[in-house]
């Protein structure tokens, strides 16, 4: 999107009922133009076994709470090779750079599709966790959604918890 | 336009490889690419040299990126190069924000080199 289509209007009403079709696209909208690769909502959830890695954006003003990406190490490798041009041998930290900028770029799009978000919603700098046991714990959100994508056979999974206040 | 030194600031080391990456696809001659990870590390590398370009994102610690294009204007650095803003930030208001500090073109993260040809390249054609 260029300067032309910012998006305009702050007093759009926020339906939460739209958040699932706004992360659907927003992810595929990331994924088809940083890394040419398509991505769909999967059913099955994604591996929670051997080395993961999440990346947490929090999100404040007319929402409060965030937006998780979680992965395994091989996805999350696998998406820095496709948008840095280079395959990494690890989950270092350029690994661990590109799935932040991922997670960022998803929650910017993801709350792009409404004014009143776009333009209300502040994001956090990028937090990212890797490891192979932990646990990521958030206060408990009225709003709470959960969806699993898939692209080349890799799957990870966003969530997004928070409260509304616009 | 040949032979261009810019300036890519952003936190992300793999984003500011990724916009000098696009900035090369969509036909710019970059002589030599300044990184910076901060507005206030961008400052710094202004003062140490000429630049032709500017890329900054806005969300970043230590020093914003509109912080940083507000610092840029109000210390005469850089003159005659234009300043773009690369973000996830799509709003209005935060469009209208970055206009207003003294950017010149505005592109919103995720993007294409088609989209960044289309907002640097007008920016650099001789006057």
């Amino acid at each position: 999107m260029n300067e032309e289509t910012a998006v305009s209007g702050s007093a759009t009403p926020v339906d939460a009922a739209c958040f699932e079709e706004y992360l659907d696209r927003a992810t595929d909208e990331v994924f088809s133009t940083m890394m040419g690769v398509a991505c769909a909502p999967d059913r099955k959830p994604a591996a929670r076994d051997g080395e993961t890695i999440s990346a947490v954006i929090g999100l404040a003003g007319a929402l409060s709470g965030s937006l998780i990406l979680h992965t395994s190490g091989p996805a999350a490798m696998r998406i820095a090779e496709r948008m840095i041009g280079l395959a990494p041998a690890e989950v270092d930290g350029m690994v661990r750079d590109a799935i932040g900028e991922v997670c960022n770029m998803i929650a910017g799009a993801w709350k792009g599709f409404n004014a009143s978000l776009a333009s209300g919603c502040l994001l956090s700098t990028p937090t990212v966790v890797a490891g192979t046991s932990y646990e990521l714990f958030s206060e408990r959100a009225p709003i709470r959604l959960e969806r699993s994508y898939r692209f080349e056979e890799m799957t990870f999974v966003i969530t997004i918890a928070c409260e509304l206040y616009a | 336009m040949s032979g261009i030194t810019v300036l890519i600031v952003d936190d992300s080391s793999v984003m500011r490889k990724i916009v000098e990456r696009a900035l090369r696809q969509a036909g710019l001659d970059l002589t030599k690419v300044v990184e910076a990870g901060s507005g206030r590390e961008g400052l710094e590398a202004l003062g140490a040299g000429r630049v032709d370009l500017i890329v900054s994102d806005i969300n970043m610690p230590n020093m914003d990126g509109l912080e940083f294009l507000r610092q840029i204007q109000s210390q005469g650095l850089a003159p005659g190069a234009p300043v773009v803003m690369i973000t996830t930030e799509s709003g209005e208001e935060h469009v209208r924000e970055a206009l207003a500090a003294g950017a010149q073109g505005y592109i919103r993260k995720p993007f294409t080199p088609d989209q960044v040809r289309e907002r640097v390249l007008p920016l650099l054609a001789p006057a």
